[in-house]
């Protein structure tokens, strides 16, 4: 047993202790990048194909009386996508707003607005919806899913614009002032 | 998987639905305590790190009365607490759930010490073993008895000092 | 003007610390004395410089400058001048000068000592401190700066950027535009406006910055080689009090939320607080296992391995707060910081790993380890559990992230896992704190060390069985307080043995022997009252966390709640504005009475902020050693005033860790108390006693 000793004693870091550490403080870096990269990057990027997901519509707040589409389903529309929350405040200054610019391109059934509802509870969702008389179709973020592929993070209310094939063409954070603002910001991808 | 998500959440929605005029009609809604003895253990999904109970938004206080509500309607906790996990996703529990990747919360750290013990106990048997060899050097001796230890402490001391 | 002053002094603090750095290592490596003096003045230059820059930032902030959009967002007019001056370290720009201007300071008194015997240290302790400093000030000066302003064109239009946010910058972008000066600023976040708030970030930014130094003099020692323990002696006292102002900190920390937060309890174990116990993990680790390599020569490696890993978690945990990788309460707002960050996070792992590597062989034991019950093993068992809780705390801050790495998806990671894991953990902790000062150094035995033990043990029991039959059966709670009192009694015995001892000895009365005990043996002793004071916070912890109870309620005026002995009678309830401070207050006034007899009143309240829309949930508490009776204002009815909602918390013995934590100061200040130090003596003859000061 003293032999033993004696080798551990002289030796320095043996080679495959070596390897386990800097594999350890990699794979430790990569996934704090990682972390660091999804913060400051959301999935969907603007000018790029926004990835896929599914909407499972508020009673009453279907599109086309369909209980549940994805996004893909809605190629070749324009889609508006405005995260909301009843529980926020400067949600309510652009209701009315988006609600009478929906009322216009409603007929043309070529631009479609949907509400995305983030973390709320379906009652105050639908006290909301009543309250401001919206129309457009509402759907859940049912386990934040739509937020964290578009979402900036930042809070609500966040406005994506989506063209006909499917790119995300324009952000705006934070509520519309006017029903003017809503139409030019939808011009873009018309 | 999904569609069975995709079922309980239409449940729940009908649930909810109907829940306004069921509530009403309860004759002994749930006192805050019983809706706080189950909001504790529900993360708020907007503020992180927040248990339900004692947040104090506007969000989560709808969140709290649509906990009542749902005691109302005789739902039990645990029916509850699954509401919430499909509603906002696995963040709203304190803990993860015990399921695939999950796992690894629980069990990396029982590993790692495991491990850290493992090489504590093999260090410290090899650098005990040689002291029988050469027994007898070193600094204090085990044998005299700890009064005696100290009054010959403080008498080095006192030659140090003086 | 005061804006480009500012930048433009730190700006040349910068240039400064990178000469320094630069000259450091030149003098270094041609051994050239005159250019490592240059280092080492330079350094001294940078903190004056710094302070400078501070002050300018701090004539902003007081004189209302909003057109710079650090004091846009942190202050507003109807702050006093205090708490502007504490919105310093309230955002993310300013706390990174704060850092910078905290770290020049210590490296600056710590060139400031003699160097003599130690010179081959100075230029790489310069070195690493200058990195450090020049890493924090690149941070304000290039990525975060707090001296950015917000600018106009010629037709007073705010300038913005294409998604609307305006832009900053401190010289303007283009000519023809000028500052723009919105009238009014955000305000600091309502949470941070409190008494606890100018002292909790500032100690423990103290304590993280103390760490740097003995980390400092430890990559000095690998880099020249000397592997002695030359450089713990030299940083002991660097280390206490690092660990006392994180300690502090920390409490501060704790003391804040229980008055402030409104949710009944101290410590959430949320990942801020946890970036900021990490390295106080590490940090009370080494503490202990320095003392081994000084008395016995051993445990070179692990040392090393332990500051290496406290430096590193004070700069990850940093990163974590301020990066927005980690969502928490306490979090910055999102920045610009992170990649850079996580750059000289990078760098600095690696650097310190090949260095400690490329030393390990060097690094070797001077004498043996002679039993698993001496002291020294008892010593690492201690540490194994420290680094055990931070596997854990690391893992649990961690694991979000890997989460949602694989399955996309968000978990929260809470205090019931915490609790869980780190239970049983900090139980031991208590019973080899209660054992190990019995142990001796060198070697113990079974019998050795049960002679010792067993009377306080036996105390110990029956404090336990008392307990279980009087006051609770609750097992873990009866497992926790035996482990208390098995310390408490332990720790006293040793204080009245050596006393005794002393007493015989040098034939003094009682106290005498008792001071001239714990004066002569500072380190020892206080550490013993730090055991002590530990084991006292304890009570507290195990008192709230098993015992704490609560009720909620909606009350009509003089309708009442019970709990435990309590009952609680609402009586009126007040509204008004304070418009000078911005505020709304809603206070209610409660009668306390316990088991019928009237006690007195309370009067929790809601301050609502207007500047920043947000409420804050003040306590009315009444604190008394037996348990804490903590009434919440929730909610109430706004149009008639007529009914309130009280949550009301009893939290048993919880002030027993504010008194724990009094005695922890008293104990470290016995520890850390500047003195001749005998045990250092015999390799200091050539030094003169005035010399201790600054380094040790």
């Amino acid at each position: 047993m003293n032999e033993t000793n004696e080798t551990i004693k002289k030796r320095g870091v043996p080679v495959w202790i070596q390897i386990m550490i800097w594999a350890g403080l990699t794979g430790l870096l990569a996934l704090v990048a990682f972390g660091l990269n999804r913060r400051q990057n959301p999935m969907a990027e603007l000018n790029q194909p926004v990835p896929d997901f599914e909407l499972v519509f508020y009673k009453d707040y279907e599109y086309n009386q369909t209980a549940s589409l994805k996004l893909s389903d809605l190629r070749g529309k324009v889609v508006l996508i405005n995260i909301w929350a009843s529980w926020c405040k400067p949600c309510e200054q652009e209701a009315a707003d988006l609600e009478k610019a929906w009322q216009g391109y409603q007929p043309a059934n070529d631009v479609i607005f949907i509400g995305v509802d983030y973390v709320d509870t379906p009652a105050g969702a639908f006290q909301y919806l009543k309250k401001f008389d919206i129309t457009f179709p509402n759907a859940p973020d049912l386990k934040s899913n739509i937020s964290s592929i578009l979402n900036r993070q930042m809070g609500v209310p966040e406005t994506y614009l989506i063209d006909r094939a499917g790119v995300l063409r324009q952000i705006k954070i934070g509520p519309f002032t006017s029903q003017a603002e809503i139409q030019a910001f939808i011009a873009i991808a018309e | 998987m999904k569609k069975f998500f995709f079922a309980l959440i239409c449940t729940f929605l009908l649930g909810a639905a109907f829940s306004q005029s069921a509530f009403a009609q309860d004759p002994t809604p749930p006192t805050d305590d019983e809706v706080n003895a189950i909001a504790k253990h529900i993360y708020c999904p907007v503020c992180e790190n927040t248990p339900l109970d004692v947040c104090p938004t506007e969000a989560c206080r709808n969140w709290r009365e649509q906990i009542r509500s749902m005691l109302a309607e005789g739902k039990t906790e645990d029916e509850i607490m699954q509401y919430f996990v499909d509603q906002y996703g696995d963040r709203v529990l304190g803990a993860p759930p015990a399921t695939g990747l999950n796992w690894l919360v629980y069990l990396i750290p029982p590993l790692v010490i495991l491990l850290g013990a493992i090489i504590l106990f093999r260090a410290l048997k090899g650098w005990t073993q040689p002291k029988q060899a050469e027994a007898g050097s070193g600094a204090a001796s085990g044998g005299l008895s700890n009064q005696d230890e100290y009054i010959q402490k403080f008498e080095e001391e006192l030659k140090k000092r003086k | 003007m005061f804006a480009e002053f500012g930048y433009g002094i730190l700006f040349l603090a910068f240039l400064v610390t990178l000469y320094s750095l630069g000259a450091a290592i030149y003098g270094a490596q041609t051994k050239s004395t005159q250019w490592v003096e240059s280092a080492r003045r330079a350094m001294l230059l940078t903190f004056p410089l710094i302070a400078i820059s501070a002050a300018s930032l701090i004539y902003l902030i007081v004189n209302n400058h909003y057109e710079v959009s650090f004091v846009y967002e942190v202050t507003s007019k109807s702050m006093p001048t205090y708490l502007k001056v504490t919105a310093w370290w309230g955002g993310q720009a300013g706390s990174l000068v704060f850092w910078a201007f905290l770290l020049s300071g210590f490296t600056s008194a710590v060139t400031l000592r003699k160097w003599n015997r130690d010179i081959e240290f100075l230029p790489w302790v310069i070195v690493v401190c200058a990195i450090t400093v020049a890493f924090f000030l690149s941070l304000v000066l290039f990525y975060e700066t707090p001296f950015a302003r917000y600018w106009q064109d010629a037709s007073g239009k705010l300038l913005s950027d294409a998604s609307g946010s305006p832009i900053t910058s401190v010289f303007a972008p283009a000519s023809g535009i000028t500052p723009f000066l919105p009238a009014d600023g955000r305000g600091l976040n309502p949470l941070l406006r409190h008494p606890g708030m100018v002292f909790h970030p500032p100690l423990l930014y103290l304590g993280f910055v103390s760490f740097v130094i003995p980390y400092a003099f430890a990559i000095a020692a690998l880099i020249t080689g000397r592997t002695d323990d030359r450089w713990i002696r030299l940083t002991r006292r660097w280390t206490l009090v690092a660990w006392l102002f994180l300690s502090f900190g920390l409490v501060l920390g704790g003391r804040w939320a229980y008055d402030v937060l409104g949710w009944g309890g101290y410590w959430g174990w949320d990942p801020v607080e946890i970036a900021a116990f990490m390295p106080w993990l590490t940090g009370t680790a080494f503490l202990h296992s320095v003392m081994i390599q000084e008395k016995r020569g051993l445990l070179k490696h692990w040392n090393m391995i332990l500051i290496i890993l406290t430096y590193s978690l004070v700069i990850f945990g940093t990163f974590l707060t301020r990066s927005g990788v980690l969502s928490s309460v306490h979090a910055f707002a999102e920045s610009a910081i992170g990649p850079i960050f996580f750059t000289y996070i990078g760098f600095s792992f690696i650097a310190s790993i090949a260095l400690l590597i490329k030393r390990w062989p060097d690094l070797q034991a001077e004498t043996e380890m002679k039993s698993m019950l001496s002291r020294e093993a008892l010593f690492l068992f201690n540490n194994l559990l420290f680094i055990s809780i931070l596997v854990v705390c690391f893992w649990g801050v961690m694991f979000p992230l890997i989460s949602e790495l694989f399955t996309g998806q968000k978990v929260t990671v809470g205090p019931p896992f915490y609790e869980r894991a780190t239970t049983p953990l900090f139980a031991s902790l208590l019973f080899l704190m209660a054992v190990a000062p019995l142990s001796a150094w060198g070697h113990s035995t079974i019998q050795t060390l049960g002679r010792s033990t067993w009377k306080s043990a036996v105390a110990a029991s029956l404090v336990g069985i008392a307990l279980f039959f009087t006051y609770t059966q609750n097992i873990g709670a009866v497992i926790g307080f035996t482990l208390v009192a098995f310390v408490i009694f332990i720790t006293l015995q040793e204080f009245w043995r050596g006393t005794r001892a002393r007493q015989r000895a040098q034939r003094e009365n009682w106290f005498v022997a008792l001071a001239r005990l714990t004066g002569r043996n500072r380190r020892r002793y206080g550490g013993y009252i730090i055991h002590i004071s530990m084991a006292i916070m304890a009570i507290g912890i195990l008192g709230i966390e098993s015992f704490q109870s609560e009720t909620q309620g909606t009350l009509a005026k003089d309708q009442a709640l019970n709990i435990a002995d309590y009952t609680v009678q609402y009586k009126e309830l007040a509204t008004w504005d304070d418009t000078g401070a911005g505020v709304n207050y809603t206070r209610a006034v409660v009668d306390v009475y316990k088991n019928g007899i009237y006690l007195g009143q309370l009067s929790p309240r809601i301050d609502y902020y207007f500047d920043s829309q947000q409420n804050m949930t003040i306590p009315g508490n009444r604190s008394t050693l037996r348990d804490d009776l903590y009434v919440l204002l929730v909610d109430w009815q706004p149009v008639s005033n007529m009914s309130a909602t009280f949550k009301i918390y009893v939290n048993p013995l919880v002030n027993w860790l504010w008194i724990g934590a009094l005695i922890f100061f008293f104990g470290i200040g016995i520890a850390a108390w500047p003195d001749k130090d005998p045990e250092a003596e015999p390799v200091r003859v050539t030094r003169s006693s005035k010399q201790t000061s600054a380094a040790d």
